[in-house]
C-alpha cells in the first residue's frame, strides 16, 4: 500500500488514515454488478460441473445410506453398549460448529463495523445455513425412530399430558438450533433482497425474471426503506450475536451436565464456542479459496481477506489449545482418579492417534499462521484450512468416543469401530453441504453487491478515522 | 393511485447528496431518494426520522421471554410435574436457555415482519422503478409535484445546479 494512504498525523498522536481498500482497483458501480453477477449469467464452467457431480454423488449416497439406516435401525452403525454416541453426534457437533463462523462474520463483524466482512458475509451465511441443515440431520436419524421426533415439542397429548423435560440440555439443544437456523435464514434472505432486485432488473423477461420478482418483494431502492433496512440489520445482528454464543454453549451442555469423566467440566461452553469459530473459519477459508479460484473473484476476495480470516483462526485456535491444556491441568490438579485416568487414556490409550491428529490440527497448525508469508499464500492456506477441519472433527470424536469407551467401570469398557454406514453418512453429509453450496454460488449473488458498493464508494472519500490496521505501519509520525 | 413526480437522476452519490441538501435548503420536501446502496449521511440530509422498529423487537422479545417462562412453569410445575433425577419441579435456572431462545426468535421474526409491513415489501409486489439502473449504478431524487405550493421552476434550477444528469416529470405510482 502506498504513501498516499497517509494523509495526516496530528500532534496529539491521533492518526487520520484513509479507509482501507477491500476491493482491488477502482471498479465502477456498474462494473461491480457485472463482475459479481457474471458467474450467474453464463453457463457454469467445467470446474463447477466436476465439483457438482462429485458433491451430488455424495448426496445420493447419503440418501441411500439414510434410507438403509431407517429401514434397519441404528444397529447398522458401530454403536454398542459402551459407546452409544459416536459418529452421529460427532458429525452433529462438527457441523453446528462450522456454522458459527458465518454468524460471526455476518453479525459480530457488522456490530464491530469491520468492512472486510462485506466480500465474504453472504457466502459465510450460506455456509451457516447449509452446515446447520447437515447438523440437524444427525440428531434426527440417531433417534432410530425419526418419525417420533415430534415428541420433543410441547403439544397437548393423550399421555398425561406428559410434557418434554425442560431441564434437559437435549431439549434446549433442539430449541436453540431451530432458532439459530430460522434467524440465520431470515438474516441471509433479508441481506439478499436488494441484490435479488439488482439481478431481477438485469434479467430479460421470462420465468427467471418472474421468480426473481416474487422473491425480491418489489424492492426499488427507496432510501426510506434503506434507512429502516440498516436498522433492522443491526437489530438482527445484535440478536444473532448472543444467539450464536448460546447455541454452542448449549451443545456443550449436552456433555457438560453429565457425570462422565472428560465431559463433566465447566470449561466446555467457552471452549466449544472458540472451537466452533475456529472450525468455522477453517471451512470459510476452504470454501472461499475454492470460490475465488473457480469463479475468478480475486478482486473481491483478496489476499487481505484471507489474511484476516487466518488471523481469526490463529487466535481462536490458540484459545482451543489453551482449553486442552486446562483440561489436562485440572485432571491432574483436581485429583479425581477417574478424571486423571481419562486424560492418560486420551493421550496414551487405544485412540491416542485420534488425539494426536487433533493436536496436529488444532494446536500446531494455528501456530503456522504467525508467518505472513503463509497467511498470504493461497495454496498453503488451503492446506491449513483442511487440516483445521480434520483436527476439529477429531476433537469431537475424541471428546465423545474416547470419553465413553472407558468410563468408570472396567467391565463396561469397549471399543468403537465405525462401519461402512458410519463413514458413508459422514461422507454423504459433505455431499449435501457442497451440493447446496455449489447451487448457491450458481444461482444466487454470492457477494453482497450493495455492501461492496457502499464500501467502495466510502473508500473514495479523502480521509476518515479508522481503527483498522491497514496503514498503521506506514504512517509517518509528523 | 398514480401521482405527479419530478425525478432527477444522478450518476454518483456525492452530487445526489449535494442536491438533497440544496433542495432541503430551499424548503422542498424530499419525497424519496432511490439508490443502489444506503448512502452515508443521507438520513440526516433528508431529515428522516429514526425508525421505531426496534421497539417492536423489544415488545416481541419480552413476549417471547414471558411466554417461554410461562410455558415451562405451567407444564413442569402446575400441569404434570415429573421427577427427573430428583431435581425440583421449579428449576427456574434450567428454564432460562429456552426462554432466551424464544426471546431471540420472537424478537427477530417480529422485527423483520414489521419491517416488511412498514416498507410495504411482499412477495409478488410489482416493483416500480423511478429511473433506469437505480438498483445498479444510478441515483434518483424524487420530489412530489403538488398543485399549489410546488415551485417547479425553482426545483428545476436547484436540481440542475446540483449536477443532475436528467430531470423529468413522471406520473407514476410510488
Amino acid at each position: 500500500m502506498s504513501d498516499s494512504r497517509v494523509t495526516n498525523a496530528t500532534a496529539t498522536g491521533f492518526q487520520y488514515l484513509p479507509p482501507p481498500r477491500w476491493v482491488d482497483g477502482k471498479p465502477s458501480l456498474h462494473q461491480i454488478t457485472d463482475e459479481i453477477l457474471e458467474p450467474l449469467e453464463r453457463r457454469p464452467g467445467k470446474g463447477w460441473w466436476i465439483c457438482f457431480s462429485v458433491a451430488f454423488a455424495g448426496l445420493l449416497n447419503l440418501a441411500g445410506m439414510v434410507i438403509y439406516l431407517v429401514a434397519n435401525g441404528i444397529g447398522v452403525w458401530g454403536l454398542n453398549n459402551s459407546v452409544g454416541w459416536a459418529f452421529d453426534i460427532t458429525n452433529f457437533v462438527f457441523w453446528v460448529g462450522i456454522g458459527h463462523a458465518g454468524t460471526l462474520i455476518s453479525a459480530v463483524l457488522l456490530l464491530f463495523r469491520q468492512q472486510w466482512r462485506t466480500s465474504i458475509n453472504r457466502s459465510a451465511e450460506a455456509m451457516t445455513i447449509f452446515a446447520v441443515m447437515c447438523a440437524g440431520l444427525f440428531p434426527a436419524i440417531h433417534l432410530g425412530r425419526p418419525w417420533d421426533a415430534f415428541f420433543i415439542f410441547p403439544y397437548p397429548n393423550q399421555r398425561g399430558p406428559v410434557w418434554p423435560n425442560f431441564r434437559s440440555p437435549l431439549v434446549w439443544d433442539v430449541v436453540a438450533i431451530s432458532t439459530y437456523l430460522t434467524i440465520s435464514l431470515v438474516f441471509w434472505y433479508l441481506g439478499m433482497i436488494p441484490d435479488l432486485a439488482t439481478l431481477r432488473d438485469r434479467t430479460k423477461a421470462g420465468i427467471k425474471k418472474q421468480m426473481l420478482g416474487v422473491i425480491s418483494l418489489g424492492w426499488n431502492g427507496s432510501h426510506r426503506t434503506w434507512a429502516r433496512y440498516e436498522i433492522v440489520s443491526l437489530v438482527l445482528a445484535g440478536l444473532a450475536t448472543p444467539l450464536v454464543l448460546s447455541v454452542h454453549s448449549i451443545v456443550s451442555m449436552d456433555f457438560a451436565t453429565s457425570l462422565l469423566p472428560g465431559w463433566h467440566t465447566t470449561i466446555f461452553p467457552p471452549y466449544f464456542v472458540a472451537g466452533a469459530i475456529y472450525s468455522g473459519f477453517g471451512m470459510v477459508l476452504t470454501l472461499l479459496i475454492i470460490t475465488r479460484q473457480t469463479m475468478h473473484l480475486e478482486r473481491y476476495i483478496t489476499v487481505r481477506h484471507l489474511d484476516k480470516m487466518a488471523k481469526v483462526s490463529m487466535f481462536t485456535g490458540m484459545i482451543v489449545s489453551y482449553a486442552y491444556a486446562t483440561e489436562f491441568f485440572s485432571a491432574w490438579y483436581a485429583g479425581n482418579l477417574y478424571e486423571r485416568f481419562h486424560f492418560i487414556n486420551r493421550a496414551a490409550g487405544p485412540y491416542a492417534w485420534c488425539f494426536y491428529l487433533m493436536v496436529l490440527g488444532n494446536v500446531i497448525t494455528p501456530q503456522l499462521l504467525w508467518w505472513k508469508s503463509l497467511r498470504s499464500n493461497v495454496a498453503a492456506l488451503f492446506i491449513i484450512s483442511v487440516l483445521i477441519n480434520v483436527g476439529m472433527w477429531f476433537e469431537r470424536f475424541v471428546i465423545i468416543v474416547v470419553s465413553l469407551h472407558r468410563a468408570f467401570l472396567p467391565s463396561g469398557w469397549g471399543m468403537f469401530y465405525p462401519t461402512m454406514i458410519d463413514v458413508g453418512i459422514l461422507v454423504g453429509s459433505f455431499g449435501l453441504f457442497f451440493t447446496c453450496f455449489l447451487l448457491f454460488i450458481r444461482f444466487l449473488p454470492m457477494i453482497a453487491m450493495w455492501e461492496i458498493k457502499g464500501v467502495v464508494e466510502q473508500a473514495k472519500q479523502p480521509a476518515a478515522f479508522t481503527s483498522d490496521e491497514g496503514g498503521l505501519s506506514e504512517t509517518v509520525h509528523a | 393511485m398514480p401521482r405527479n413526480f419530478l425525478v432527477a437522476t444522478f450518476l454518483d452519490a456525492d452530487h445526489l447528496l449535494g442536491a438533497v441538501r440544496a433542495a432541503r435548503s430551499k424548503n422542498f420536501r424530499i419525497y424519496d431518494v432511490y439508490a443502489p446502496y444506503p448512502i452515508h449521511h443521507l438520513d440526516e440530509a433528508m431529515e428522516i426520522r429514526r425508525t421505531r422498529l426496534p421497539w417492536i423487537t423489544l415488545a416481541a422479545g419480552i413476549f417471547g421471554l414471558v411466554s417461554g417462562l410461562l410455558l415451562q412453569f405451567y407444564t413442569a410445575i402446575l400441569d404434570w410435574p415429573l421427577n427427573v433425577g430428583g431435581k425440583p419441579d421449579n428449576s427456574t435456572l434450567a428454564f432460562l436457555p429456552i426462554s432466551f431462545e424464544l426471546t431471540v426468535l420472537f424478537g427477530g421474526l417480529a422485527t423483520v415482519a414489521a419491517f416488511f409491513l412498514r416498507a410495504r415489501l411482499f412477495p409478488g409486489k410489482r416493483e416500480c422503478l423511478v429511473a433506469r439502473g437505480v438498483t445498479n449504478d444510478a441515483f434518483a431524487l424524487v420530489l412530489r409535484k403538488r398543485d399549489a405550493s410546488f415551485d417547479a421552476r425553482l426545483a428545476y434550477s436547484v436540481l440542475q445546479e446540483s449536477g443532475a444528469a436528467a430531470i423529468e416529470e413522471r406520473v407514476i405510482e410510488l
